[in-house]
């Protein structure tokens, strides 16, 4: 009974957790050498180590991306406000000779811009999330190539080298990056009261109000968080190709992004987040990608296994399928309400 | 069990017959045995306080909820609607308070979607348009059917409501509170139609809470409590107060004047003052003044303005005259949170809605308030938090197996409890409770009055409405008594009884 | 007096007007019909994928999956004619079916589980990409003298313009979309459902049949513009039509449809996917304006549109109240 308790209360955590070590060791079990990890030059190796340096972007923007689904929304531009960000770190790099670290607060600065411009259309004028960032989604990797005016622009620094593929205390620079963004944000969500009141607007706008939260600013910010994110994102992805691609760079990373703050527990109708469990979203997601990449099985079968998950996941999340499930067990239902009514 | 009044000439067997009906949700009977008979051409009032099992039965009689046990017979012919299309074919129409059209199609389209004819299989827009010129001059509406629906005032919103309910050849309509958005023209308007349709032979369920218009349209009258059917009686028979005595469950006769001490404070200064505080088609202007230590009721029947009284006083919506006061400082052009900073507290009536946030735990939603008062960067720490919360949950009696339970998973009065003390850790000066023990169990019932007299007695000024008059008058210093969004009479000490209250009310 | 819900269609049909009206005035070629019908031919595929898209907005959804289909269709229609040897009329007809069949499916989840529609065509999208991926990695032509028949089809007109086989089934396409979303009660459900689902419900519409039909729809629209597609390409790729959710949706919005649904038409769509189309062609024309132009344009027009159908909303809730 106490074990069940345990099982019961931990449900939410221990799911994500058990299919990321899950997925691990059938891959490890497939393709041998998947598990192990090398040490030279003290730079670690392994595939393992190449999950999280692929990892990261998306982490990134999935951190954001849960901070606007907490408020009830979406931000659908962030694969484009990565290829602005990107553009504006390359063409910012090989057109001027500002110091390297200008060039990175000028693209964070565009990514926030971007983020508050979205926000505005959200929380000023009332506009759907969907709706509201469909139109950077659209006009933004027009606005990137037209930084880049059309090219590919590739550039050299040696910061953003470091940024894109260095090594530091034997783990990739960006990997600590965004280790450190993501503790931050844990920090400053759930350190101050901050975390709780973009919870509470989004889980309930009405009760929020009465007890004077108001969900103008927190929304706005949300967003220009998520923009901010992108932006870090979008210096990595150039960093790590010496160029940004105003076409191609975080193609499709929102829906990944999406996916894996659903993965981690949380509902696209607002409420409750799981910072770190988003994280391990994002892990399950590489970790999938990697291990079709290496156990030799053709690369499209990423997306028919990602596709599968997600609604294998969508129908176990759905509160119709609990109460199908519920009526097939009667008794275990029983057992919820006593424990549930005093 | 049917206490229906045969009338004299009652041959024809009934339109529609009810007969033991029941429904219950999870655990609640919202129906009980509910028999009742109606006949064609006749005005059925359906009454009863909130709770009282009104809407359930004419979902139940719509198909929108599945019923548990009885049957319905319309006709003679035992009906079981699948939905509320279904109903509809079958001869039940219905036109609910908050008008359930399409705000986004026009007139016309609201009027014939569903029932559209066709010519070779299409829609026919022209003999749409002719059919729905036709509805629209059956509710006396000469407007254009072409526009948009929601380009029209919510009365004609209404009004094409009703026009609709009558395209199906309906042979019961159900109005369920049609009149809340008319003005006195249209009411007549809309009461001249029913007179016709009565004289077609239709059979018409009236919801309402307006007891006028009770009297001046109706035929027979249902009071339902606490999902059962009370009774049924002829309206030229029924006194308004008998009548308010059934909805609330207290006779005049039975009631006692009260030992309650209402020994008022007087002479204190007031702590809140509502200055000719009102707002347009919302409440009109009154004053009120509440001192510490007073408990102030608001009596009054479902939809009198109680809740809108709350909602001004406490500055959730803002009144457009008028001027509040809290001690030294007038809350007129204050934010929610700067009124709350100096002490205002409000529990809404809708828990659910406007109360507690679902999926937060009962910590986060018992220090919400008090953390929005000090702003995000100033957190209350997670020790602080756990020692208000276990003090609340002790001192409140709270039933939770723990702090950290999101407070959706527990009971009502629970939930109740959870939010009143969210108030009590921001040391409110004036606490607004709506409906503070509405659909919580009896012990917390008790206890939630038990802390009212607590709070009174270590000097917090409180505003509580209530539909449950006993519990006014076991606590309360003064009853503001509200009728049709108007102050009627503000009862003192030794005049507060249910008695008088009800004959306030019936007046 | 001007119903206040034309306004958007009549802001698109100006925008059409100035467009074309600009590139007359502006360049000679523009004069000639073979613009126009070049129009008409190719953005067939586009104007028949935000048809289907159309029904799914005005009922309040998002089909986040067209592109895909597309892309699936061809190649499962490639793979059925070239590899099975089946008869192109016939392949297209199975090829058809599996739209509906998919469409059908993703409807019961949104309808039935009360999943967001949002999610599930996103499953929906990296599924059928995911499936043309397992049936072929390579652009593969189709080559049949059915489809070769198809193809040489061409009704001209004067000026040099013509119709072709792809603008004619595009044409019939939109004018069945168009009759089925005003003129049948299916339709009415739809934007009743757009409009407000609960009333809805509660005025006797099937919902829960109704959104299933409404991705069904959506499916085979979109199906449909595989077929075209492979038709117009005279090819299958699995990286085909990649993004063409998001024209379509721009289209349907620029077309003066209300993106949370209820308000707007079938023939405004049409209207915005060809307002697309001839940013693209004057951006051609010019030769010194560059592509990303395009993109820009049609994010602006979004904007425009997305606040002009804000605005209405406001203007007539304020209108009525007071």
């Amino acid at each position: 009974m106490k074990k069940n308790d345990f099982l019961h209360k931990h449900q939410k955590t221990l799911a994500p957790l058990l299919s990321l070590v899950l997925i691990i060791l059938v891959t490890a079990s497939v393709t041998p050498g998947f598990l192990k990890i090398t040490f030279v030059d003290g730079h670690l190796f392994g595939s393992l180590v190449d999950i999280l340096h692929r990892g990261t972007p998306t982490a990134l923007v999935a951190l954001g991306m849960a901070v606007v689904i907490a408020t009830r929304g979406i931000d659908l531009s962030v694969g484009a406000v990565i290829a602005i960000c990107g553009a504006v770190t390359a063409v910012l790099t090989v057109n001027t000779d500002w110091p390297v670290w200008i060039v990175i607060l000028c693209a964070l600065g565009t990514g926030a811009l971007c983020g508050l411009w979205n926000g505005i259309l959200v929380s000023v004028f009332n506009i759907q999330p969907i709706v509201a960032t469909l139109i950077l989604m659209v006009a933004g990797r027009g606005i990137a190539q037209m930084i880049t005016e059309g090219q590919i622009v590739t550039f050299h620094s040696e910061v953003l080298d470091a940024i894109g593929n260095g090594y530091f205390l034997a783990f990739p620079i960006r990997v600590w990056i965004a280790i450190g963004l993501i503790l931050l944000t844990v920090i400053v969500m759930r350190k101050t009261a901050l975390g709780l009141f973009i919870e509470s607007v989004g889980a309930n706008v009405r009760a929020s109000r009465l007890v004077g939260i108001e969900a103008r600013l927190l929304v706005m910010s949300a967003y220009v968080f998520s923009g901010f994110c992108a932006g870090l994102s979008g210096i990595i992805l150039a960093a790590d190709i010496r160029g940004a691609d105003a076409n191609n760079a975080g193609l499709w990373l929102e829906l990944d992004a999406i996916l894996a703050v659903v993965l981690a527990g949380a509902s696209l109708a607002g409420g409750r987040i799981y910072l770190l469990l988003t994280v391990v979203g994002v892990l399950i997601i590489q970790t999938l990608t990697t291990a079709i990449l290496t156990s030799g099985l053709p690369v499209q079968y990423n997306l028919v296994v990602k596709a599968t998950i997600i609604l294998a996941v969508l129908l176990i999340q759905s509160p119709k399928t609990r109460q199908w499930l519920s009526g097939l067990f009667p008794k275990k239902e029983g057992d919820k309400k006593g424990s549930t009514t005093p | 069990m049917s206490n229906f009044v045969e009338g004299a000439q009652v041959v024809t067997r009934p339109l529609l017959k009810i007969d033991n009906l029941s429904k219950s949700f999870t655990g609640v009977q919202a129906l009980s045995g509910v028999s009742l008979q109606i006949k064609s051409g006749e005005i059925r009032a359906l009454l009863g306080e909130n709770g009282a099992g009104k809407s359930t039965l004419i979902k139940v009689l719509t198909g929108v909820y599945p019923r548990d046990g009885g049957d319905i017979l319309l006709d003679g012919n035992a009906i079981n609607a699948a939905d509320s299309g279904h109903a509809q074919r079958l001869g039940i129409s219905t036109v609910y308070q908050e008008v359930n059209l399409i705000p986004t199609l026009s007139v016309m389209e609201n009027l014939t979607l569903q029932h559209q004819e066709k010519v070779f299989g299409l829609i026919s827009w022209k003999k749409a348009e002719i059919r729905a010129k036709a509805l629209l001059a059956q509710v006396g509406l000469d407007i254009d059917p072409l526009r948009q629906l929601d380009t029209y005032s919510i009365a004609i919103q209404q009004l094409v409501a009703i026009a609709r309910a009558l395209s199906t050849q309906a042979k019961m309509l159900i109005l369920d509170e049609p009149t809340a958005s008319l003005d006195s023209d249209e009411i007549k308007q809309l009461f001249d139609l029913m007179r016709r349709l009565k004289a077609e032979g239709m059979g018409i369920i009236f919801v309402t809470h307006f007891l006028d218009q009770v009297y001046s349209i109706t035929d027979s009258i249902t009071v339902l409590r606490n999902g059962e059917c009370i009774g049924t009686f002829n309206t030229a028979e029924l006194t308004r107060s008998d009548l308010v005595s059934h909805m609330v469950g207290k006779s005049l006769e039975e009631l006692a004047p009260s030992a309650h001490d209402h020994s008022i404070q007087r002479e204190r200064k007031a702590l809140l003052a509502l200055n000719n505080v009102g707002k347009q088609r919302y409440l009109q202007p009154l004053n009120l003044s509440i001192a510490a230590g007073d408990i102030v009721g608001v009596a009054g029947l479902l939809g009198s303005g109680r809740t809108e009284l709350c909602e001004l006083a406490y500055g959730s919506v803002k009144p457009d005259q008028g001027e509040i006061r809290l001690g030294k400082h007038s809350l007129t052009k204050f934010s929610l949170r700067r009124a709350i900073q100096v002490g205002m507290g409000y529990c809404p009536e809708d828990r659910k809605q406007d109360g507690i946030v679902a999926e937060l735990s009962v910590r986060e939603n018992m220090i919400l308030a008090l953390q929005a008062s000090r702003g995000w960067w100033s957190p209350i720490s997670l020790s602080d938090q756990q020692g208000l919360v276990e003090d609340m949950i002790q001192r409140l009696a709270i039933k939770t197996p723990d702090m950290d339970k999101p407070i959706g998973e527990l009971s009502g009065g629970n939930q109740q409890k959870v939010i009143l003390a969210r108030w009590l850790i921001t040391h409110p000066a004036l606490l607004i409770l709506d409906e503070p023990t509405r659909g919580i169990d009896i012990g917390a019932h008790h206890d939630i009055i038990q802390i009212i007299k607590e709070l009174c007695e270590q000097g917090m000024g409180l505003l509580v409405a209530s539909s449950e008059l006993e519990e006014l008058v076991m606590f309360a210093h003064r009853v503001v008594v509200m009728k049709d969004h108007h102050k009627v009479s503000e009862l003192l000490g030794e005049d507060i009884s249910e008695q008088a209250i009800l004959r306030t009310i019936a007046s | 007096m001007i119903n206040e819900r034309n306004l958007p269609i009549l802001a698109t049909l100006l925008v059409f007007i100035l467009l074309y009206g600009f590139g007359v005035y502006e360049y000679r070629g523009f004069r000639d019909t073979l613009v126009f019908t070049n129009l008409l031919t190719d953005n067939a595929f586009l104007i028949i994928t935000a048809i289907g898209m159309t029904f799914v907005i005005l009922s309040g959804g998002i089909d986040l999956s067209v592109g895909s289909m597309i892309a699936f269709i061809g190649v499962l229609m490639a793979y059925m004619i070239s590899s099975m040897g089946l008869h192109p009329a016939f392949a297209i007809g199975i090829a058809l079916l599996v739209g509906v069949f998919f469409g059908t499916i993703m409807g019961v989840i949104i309808a039935f589980f009360e999943i967001q529609a949002f999610i599930v065509t996103l499953a929906g999208m990296f599924l059928f990409r995911g499936l043309a991926y397992l049936i072929n990695l390579d652009a593969v032509p189709i080559s049949h003298p059915f489809i070769m028949a198809l193809s040489d089809i061409y009704v001209p007109l004067p000026g040099r313009g013509g119709l072709t086989f792809i603008a004619m089934a595009m044409l019939v396409l939109l004018v069945i979309g168009i009759l089925v979303a005003r003129r049948t009660r299916f339709g009415m459900s739809v934007y009743a459902l757009g409009g407000d689902s609960h009333s809805a419900a509660l005025l006797g519409v099937p919902v829960g049949k109704t959104i299933i039909k409404i991705y069904a729809l959506s499916g085979f629209y979109s199906a449909m513009s595989g077929v075209i597609f492979a038709i117009y390409t005279g090819s299958a790729y699995p990286l085909a039509a990649v993004g063409v959710e998001l024209d379509a949706i721009a289209a349907v919005v620029i077309g003066g449809t209300l993106l949370t649904g209820g308000v707007g038409y079938v023939f405004g769509t049409f209207l915005g996917a060809m307002i697309q189309g001839i940013i693209q062609t004057l951006i051609t024309f010019d030769g010194s304006l560059n592509s990303w132009w395009t993109k820009l344009a049609v994010g602006g027009l979004l904007l425009f549109f997305i606040l002009l159908q804000k605005g209405i909303v406001v203007w007539v809730k304020k209108r009525a109240a007071g």
